[in-house]
């Protein structure tokens, strides 16, 4: 259902040669400095639902090692990472987007794990449950992805750029 | 943006980072400065120390997992009448006292009482046994139980094996862990330092990301500690009952959403004496209380 309504609204803004034109994990094209310039699907993020993802636990699970004033009303969220309230002024679409799909690009050696990412794993898992995966999927798909990147840029202080 | 522009930029970053980290917690201090564990007001637990040298460069100094809980937790684990693994560990020291077996034997009856018999064996634990193979301290109960007694074997993570461990570690409570790390030990022990540094699973973590890094931070709502085992096994408020160290070490390889490795396995014997040599210096706790 949901998809249709994307394909829907995608199909009013762009030609439809685009549609279904998703960058997979390996082709995704990263800056000098980590970022990721162009959309994963061309189909514009949807940040209600980025927020969803980024405080559930088996989707992005964000909420587990930062705080954002999108979700520090919720509790148990963790301090790992930075606070993420203002991160749109410190990072535009692209930079956000590239720390997304893998931060270490970005940021060397990070914890942050690579949302969109299938290589260099080490026995990766079937979610939770401590078996081997039966297929190699990336965390997050690419419009998720897209919808997280979309709620992070609604993280900005006004007067502040 | 050319390059000088683009450095600018990445210092202006890096300040408004620093800024923005101001939540997040130092690692590798005391989390809790001038809090001492003392059990039934009797006997001191060496709750901080120095780091053994070969952690040189990762911590300064070692913390246990007691350090880091709230008040009332680190409460039951300072009396045993709140303690609630003291019941478990009661029933261990009736199996070590009672005959079972072909042979017509107990633990009692090769080793003696078992505060004799057993002191200091859980602070060198896992240790290399006499033909060169690394075991545990459940490989050495068991090798008596089947060897010297004629019994079964127990089931390396279910009650009496954790009723067993935890009446034997008991035994050292209050003493400096000190397993061997060099000699015939050296071997297992780089293999499990380097599964230590190693960021399994989907989240690409090792056990260093969130202990080493990240001790005293929260990872959701649990504030994180340098993972040692001092205290194992190990009471847990969640699961109202004993833990062994292989399913924590387990667990928390799931966690990173990776494919886990068996409890018993070759794999977690040499990551449990990686682990446990990271604690030498603290106390043998007993048996700890864990939320
Ligand atoms: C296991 C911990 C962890 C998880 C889970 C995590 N992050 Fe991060 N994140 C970090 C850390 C640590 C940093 C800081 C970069 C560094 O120095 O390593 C960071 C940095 C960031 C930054 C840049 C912040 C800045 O001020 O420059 C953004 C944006 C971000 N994370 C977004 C996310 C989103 C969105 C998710 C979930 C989809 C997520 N993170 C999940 C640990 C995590
Ligand atoms: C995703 C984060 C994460 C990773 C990776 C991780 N752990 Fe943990 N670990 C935790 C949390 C959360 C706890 C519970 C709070 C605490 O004691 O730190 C915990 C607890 C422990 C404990 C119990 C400590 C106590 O005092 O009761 C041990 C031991 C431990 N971890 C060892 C390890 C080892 C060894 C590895 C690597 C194989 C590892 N952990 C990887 C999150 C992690």
């Amino acid at each position: 259902m949901r998809k249709l309504f994307v394909l829907c609204t995608a199909g009013v803004v762009f030609i439809p040669s685009m549609l279904g034109a998703e960058t997979a994990p390996q082709d995704v094209v990263f800056t000098e400095h980590g970022a990721v310039e162009e959309s994963l699907t061309g189909v514009p993020g949807d940040p209600e639902n980025g927020l969803k993802i980024a405080t559930t636990k088996k989707k992005g699970n964000c909420m587990a090692c930062h705080t954002a004033k999108g979700w520090e009303h919720m509790p148990l969220h963790g301090n790992i990472g930075p606070n993420l309230s203002d991160v749109a002024n410190r990072h535009d679409e692209a930079e956000l987007r590239g720390i997304v799909v893998n931060a270490k690009h970005t940021f060397h050696d990070t914890v942050m794990p690579s949302f969109y990412n299938v290589d260099n794993l080490i026995r990766p898992g079937d979610g939770f449950t401590g078996k081997p995966a039966k297929e190699i999927k990336p965390l997050l798909s690419a419009q998720e992805v897209e919808d997280v990147v979309a709620l992070l840029k609604t993280f900005k202080e006004s007067g502040s750029e | 943006m050319n390059f000088r522009a683009r450095t600018a930029a990445g210092l202006a970053v890096a300040a408004l980072l620093a800024i923005a980290g101001a939540a997040r917690a130092e690692s590798n201090v005391d989390p809790n400065p001038g809090v001492e564990l003392v059990i039934n007001g009797d006997t001191p637990i060496t709750v901080r120390a120095k780091a053994p040298d070969y952690l040189e460069g990762h911590l300064d100094n070692i913390y246990s997992g007691w350090l880091y809980r709230i008040e009332s937790t680190r409460a039951m684990e300072a009396d045993d009448f709140e303690n609630p693994a003291i019941t478990f560990v009661e029933e261990g020291i009736d199996a070590w006292n009672t005959v079972e077996g072909t042979e017509g034997k107990s633990c009692a009856s090769c080793h003696g009482d078992i505060s004799e018999g057993m002191k200091g064996v859980r602070a060198r634990m896992p240790a290399v046994n006499e033909n060169g193979e690394l075991w545990s301290l459940e490989d050495y109960i068991n090798n008596c139980r089947v060897n010297r007694m004629g019994a079964e074997p127990y089931k390396w993570d279910k009650g009496p094996m954790k009723n067993m461990t935890a009446a034997i570690s008991m035994q050292s409570r209050g003493m400096p862990m000190n397993v061997a790390v060099d000699g015939p030990a050296a071997p297992f022990w780089e293999r499990g330092r380097d599964m230590y540094y190693t960021r399994y699973g989907l989240l690409q973590l090792s056990c260093a990301s969130c202990h080493e890094k990240n001790n005293n931070n929260y990872i959701r709502g649990d504030h994180l500690s340098q993972g040692q085992i001092v205290g194992f096994p190990t009471y847990r408020l969640k699961k109202g009952g004993l833990v062994s160290i292989h399913n924590r070490l387990k667990g928390c390889i799931r966690d990173t959403r990776a494919e886990t490795f068996p409890i018993g396995s070759q794999e977690l014997r040499e990551l449990e004496l990686y682990v446990a040599s990271r604690g030498n210096g603290l106390s043998v706790e007993g048996v700890a209380v864990r939320p």
